[in-house]
């Protein structure tokens, strides 16, 4: 991506403060930018915005610039970010909080399957109280890219024949209970 | 005897069906109960935290709080995502009162019980906790006929908690490993991450992610991948194939469960280990596993 000139009038302090206030990212103003994030990151090589420029970003306030990137979606949670960090920010957690504003605002990159696989992954829990292997990545793909099936049929062959791909959609007996559940939404 | 709950979760009943299979043989060998909680739910695993944090926790809430009803309140998750995730949730409702406020009432509105008492336990550190490398060395029935075996941990049990193995350089499952003598290779690699649901979505990075792993092992000279997660053993089972097209490189490793070897070598039936449902590395798997050949040594 295109780095592009910032400008402060773009940037929303309020924001970034609202930020530091979600779970394990209460010292996010203390990040020293030494990069440990990054060089310890196995996807930051991959990454449109390295984790060390996310939390750079976010702290200043560059709020859509962050809600729009890719690096965001590429976060496998692997947590060796939050370990290392010498200021111990959860940086996984910073990263989960901007996936849930990136969708809520409609900001994802389209048709990244990542975020399409997490919320077809929510919609399809949510609903039935189990995700269905099978299902959950036909409906992915559908909705992201159907042509990354074509490269998935030798690899399902394969785990029918060892009987590994259930095709039984599966759900919970007490639905009502876990609807009624997750009905209450958080209030912070 | 000491007995469980048992979370599978739902890779256990698909593509990690081997996983399943091979712990509760295993278990059964060691003579621990198991005992599956009652209409579990999905963990939500990574993607239900990127959507709503707020019903996140409470998918695991809920999980929780059927082990709570329960007999036993340690709960066993296998697979590394379920059991981060039961484990956060324990650790924020209790370290961040919005969230502990939170899951309570719902969890009372629901009348579900609270969350106190439960521990959230993954099968590794129970073998090495509750039964010891000792004891495991002693229960040995089956000599090793394989080669040394890399040891991959992966990200989620190892970190952030620390729980189950440090998390820089973790050795429990190589010490068990050796203690029923299977020769474990230094594998520097052990808890870089596999790249989790990636191979499905971003599928050449997850590729590569495990390329690097693969070669790493094999660098080694481990002659097969042992792990202790169903999203780590499916990406580097099934990813071989194609790094073999990609890379013109020869990979045909066995990807095993900690548990199918400790099964194996702790005397579990071989069928119970579910060896035939690894995609690569059948070639070694038939020759280290087949009993037919016990059988014959044994007569001669």
């Amino acid at each position: 991506m295109l780095r592009k000139l910032k400008f402060q009038r773009e940037a929303d302090p309020d924001w970034a403060r609202r930020v530091s206030q979600r779970p394990g990212c209460e010292r996010l103003f203390s990040c020293l930018q030494c990069g440990t994030c990054s060089g310890t990151c196995p996807l930051s090589i991959y990454m449109d915005i390295s984790p060390r420029r996310v939390t750079a970003l976010v702290r200043e306030g560059f709020r859509e610039d962050v809600l729009r990137s890719q690096t965001i979606w590429l976060c496998a949670s692997c947590y060796s970010c939050a370990v290392h960090c010498p200021r111990q920010i959860q940086i996984t957690d910073l990263m989960y909080g901007l996936k849930r504003e990136a969708i809520q605002e409609g900001l994802q990159p389209r048709r990244l399957p990542v975020a399409v696989l997490a919320q077809e992954f929510y919609h399809m829990v949510r609903r039935r109280g189990r995700n269905s292997e099978f299902s959950l990545v036909l409906r992915m793909a559908l909705r992201s890219n159907p042509f990354i099936l074509l490269g998935m049929i030798r690899t399902g062959w394969k785990l029918i024949r060892t009987g590994r791909l259930s095709l039984r959609r599966e759900h919970i007996e007490a639905l009502p209970e876990i609807r009624d559940l997750l009905g209450t939404e958080v209030t912070r | 005897m000491s007995a469980y709950s048992y979370f599978p979760g739902c890779s256990l009943r698909g593509t990690g069906a081997a996983y399943e299979e091979s712990l509760l043989a295993l278990f059964h060998v060691l003579g621990l109960s198991l005992t599956e909680l009652e209409d579990w739910n999905c963990c939500g695993a990574t993607s239900y935290m990127s959507i709503d944090e707020g019903s996140a926790f409470l998918l695991s809430a809920r999980n929780l709080a059927l082990a709570h009803k329960a007999k036993c309140r340690d709960v066993v998750a296998p697979c590394s995502a379920c059991y981060l995730v039961l484990r956060k949730t324990q650790d924020y409702a209790v370290r961040y009162p919005a969230i502990g406020a939170h899951v309570g009432k719902s969890l009372a509105a629901a009348n579900l019980p609270a969350l106190d008492g439960v521990r959230v336990r993954h099968p590794l550190e129970v073998l090495y906790n509750d039964v010891g490398a000792d004891r495991i060395h002693q229960l040995v029935k089956r000599p090793w006929r394989g080669g040394p075996v890399a040891c991959y941990y992966g990200c989620q049990i190892v970190r952030p908690y620390h729980e189950v193995d440090r998390d820089c350089n973790p050795t429990r499952m190589d010490e068990l490993l050796n203690a029923a003598g299977v020769p474990t290779v230094e594998y520097a690699l052990k808890t870089k991450c596999c790249g989790g649901s990636l191979t499905g979505t971003m599928h050449e990075i997850g590729v590569r992610l495990n390329y690097v792993l693969l070669k790493e092992a094999v660098r080694k000279r481990a002659q097969a991948i042992v792990t202790v997660c169903p999203l780590c053993q499916y990406n580097l089972d099934a990813c071989q194939a194609e790094i073999r097209r990609g890379t013109g490189e020869r990979y045909d490793l066995p990807i095993l469960y900690f548990t199918q070897a400790l099964g194996w070598v702790l005397g579990a039936d071989p069928e119970a280990l579910g060896f035939s449902r690894s995609i690569s590395g059948q070639k070694s798997i038939r020759q280290w596993f087949s009993t037919a050949t016990e059988e014959a040594k044994a007569y001669v």
